[in-house]
């Protein structure tokens, strides 16, 4: 069964706050959910290469284009809606909180 | 015609009705908006009705029959879309509180393709919050109810979108699949639901679970209607380097030269009888009508479920990561008790995700965590490799293959909330579908209880076309 730190060291990587009573929830369940995918260890899996996708992997050689390379014309109007999404913003930037302390 | 038979239109009947000026495009328009008025009190598959660009664009279908040029077949046909598919300036919420007041500053690709073509738009459908769930109550608004019994499920996460099908609130609709999220709501509404290959239909503007799975597909009536909208939204864009352009379409179809596979791990313990018996007795329509079946074997189909699970939770950790509280959505960060950036991450998620999207992204944290990455994801997608290959040679032998869709019919609602392993297993039949990127159609073949039941046709990949020929004549012959 997960730690209880483990938890709280996950939810800290993830971004997600948890109370304590979720984090105690969450060994339980996370617990039984992770025993059931360990049934993935029963496959022969020893000499087969990971597919990421079902299509093959894109490349310039295979035909995947490139745009130029310059900036994008945009509309103003599209930036305009874009940064009034946002939660907090001045002008024509969107606003956080200190990145450093 | 009077307002409910004008609601049981097929794509087909209303261009022709409209061609023949039997009723014109605002009518139609008005018919769905009332009937929808009427009986989602009960069903609850919308989330968002948009009632004035509706009429607009059906006045302008109008106006074009009256000028006398030609109309596309989807002109004036009224439809409504999963509300992962973003419609610019209209609210789009993925069925999270994260989005509930987020409005989408652009079209996805397949809402452009339709609108330039005349479609209707009604509104935006009910689902199981970021798509994660198979019965519609992981919704953070509330749950969708399935119109053949209100007591239960419509299925998910498209929920919203098969039940307003079979409502008929709506002519069709779009929903998306990553494991079977068209195909079981689908059977457990009676209707039809296509998951086209994986790159036919472009992503763009679909909000992303699973950027490796994911799907647009059409929930429709009958298969002709699948193939009209499918034909419509297929096509590569520039938008979406994931798209691929599809063959042209295939020769005419004779039943005789026909080979269906049937994988013998797909008829397993823990289905529901009558449902087994259901699918067993299509097969054999299908087998007397003069198709050619034969036993075929699918090996690591015990190892889908887990591999699914494991993948999905390690993209969905990747592609949520962007509902932080700063871009966009909901946000902590005008709460003065938060004082830290980490604060805004941690509370803005903590307040607007729900409590299945929270166990899954701490689940693909986890598994592609240092340590753990080789263990789980990249041994996943070894056995990924391994499903694909069981297909790959599957279809060597076959050129389509029969299964159930899901295990039971709709359940009552409030019955697999409580264990999430047990809701993940409804993804039994469908989810090796999507890990290996296959085209694959889930038709009504019966009831079991009062309870429709569907049958699903894979087939190769690309050969989506070919899909929706076979399955508009099994469709006959299964009627």
């Amino acid at each position: 069964m997960l730690k209880k730190e483990e938890v709280a060291r996950i939810a800290k990587l993830a971004r997600l706050g948890l109370t304590e009573e979720e984090k105690e929830k969450f060994q339980r369940e996370l617990s039984s959910i992770l025993e059931y995918v360990e049934k993935l260890k029963k496959a022969d899996t020893s000499r087969v290469n990971p597919v990421f996708s079902s299509i093959p992997p894109l490349t310039v050689k295979s035909g995947g284009e490139l745009r130029e390379d310059g900036p994008e014309k945009r509309q103003s109007e599209e930036t305009e809606n874009l940064v009034k999404a946002a939660p907090v913003s001045r002008g024509r930037h969107i606003q956080v909180k200190a990145v450093f302390e | 015609m009077s307002k409910m038979e004008l609601c049981e239109l097929t794509i087909k009947q209303a261009h022709q009705g409209l061609l023949r000026k039997d009723f014109s495009a605002l009518e139609l328009t008005r018919a769905f908006l009332n009937r929808i008025k009427r009986a989602d009190k009960e069903i609850n598959a919308f989330l968002t009705v948009s009632e004035d660009l509706a009429v607009t664009q059906a006045k302008n279908v109008d106006k074009e029959i009256s000028s006398g040029e030609g109309i596309s077949v989807l002109a004036g046909v009224p439809f409504c879309l999963k509300d992962n598919i973003l419609i610019k300036d209209l609210r789009c919420t993925a069925g999270s509180r994260i989005l509930e007041n987020y409005v989408a500053p652009y079209d996805a690709t397949v809402v452009r393709r339709l609108k330039e073509l005349g479609g209707v738009i009604l509104g935006k459908t009910n689902m199981d919050e970021f798509a994660m769930g198979s019965s519609c109550e992981n919704s953070a608004f509330f749950p969708t109810k399935n119109p053949y019994d209100l007591k239960r499920v419509p299925g998910g996460s498209s929920g919203g979108s098969a039940a307003a099908v079979a409502a008929n609130m709506t002519v069709f609709s779009l929903g998306s699949d990553t494991a079977g999220s068209v195909r079981q709501p689908a059977s457990f509404c009676g209707v039809v639901g296509f998951k086209p290959t994986y790159g036919a239909v472009s992503r763009y503007g679909l909000i992303a679970m699973a950027s490796s799975l994911d799907q647009i597909g059409p929930i429709t009536k009958n298969v002709e209607d699948a193939e009209i909208v499918s034909n419509a939204i297929f096509g590569k864009d520039k938008m979406d380097q994931t798209s691929v352009e599809l063959e042209p379409s295939v020769s005419v179809l004779n039943l005789e030269e026909l080979r269906i596979g049937i994988p013998k791990e797909y008829f397993i313990e823990g289905m529901e009888k009558e449902v087994k018996e259901r699918v067993n007795e299509g097969i054999g329509r299908i087998e007397r009508a003069g198709a050619k079946i034969e036993e075929i074997s699918l090996p690591h189909t015990p190892y889908a479920v887990p591999a699914y699970y494991v993948i999905v939770f390690s993209e969905i950790s990747a592609n949520l990561a962007r509902y932080d509280g700063i871009r966009y959505g909901y946000s902590a960060a005008g709460d003065p008790k938060i004082k830290t950036l980490l604060d805004v991450y941690l509370e803005s998620r903590k307040e607007g995700l729900g409590k299945e999207v929270k166990r899954r992204i701490m689940l693909g944290t986890y598994t592609l965590s240092r340590g753990y990455y080789d263990a789980y994801y990249l041994r996943a997608q070894k056995v990924r490799a391994k499903i694909k290959e069981d297909f790959d040679n599957a279809f060597k032998k076959v050129e389509a293959i029969i299964t159930p869709v899901s295990p039971t019919v709709a359940f009552k609602i409030g019955e697999r909330i409580a264990d999430p392993l047990e809701m993940y297993l409804s993804d039994i039949f469908t989810a090796s579908v999507n890990l290996a990127g296959l085209p694959a159609i889930s038709l009504p073949c019966g009831k079991a209880n009062n309870l429709p039941v569907g049958l699903q046709i894979i087939g190769k990949s690309f050969e989506d076309r070919k899909v929706l020929e076979v399955a508009k004549v099994l469709e006959k012959i299964l009627k």
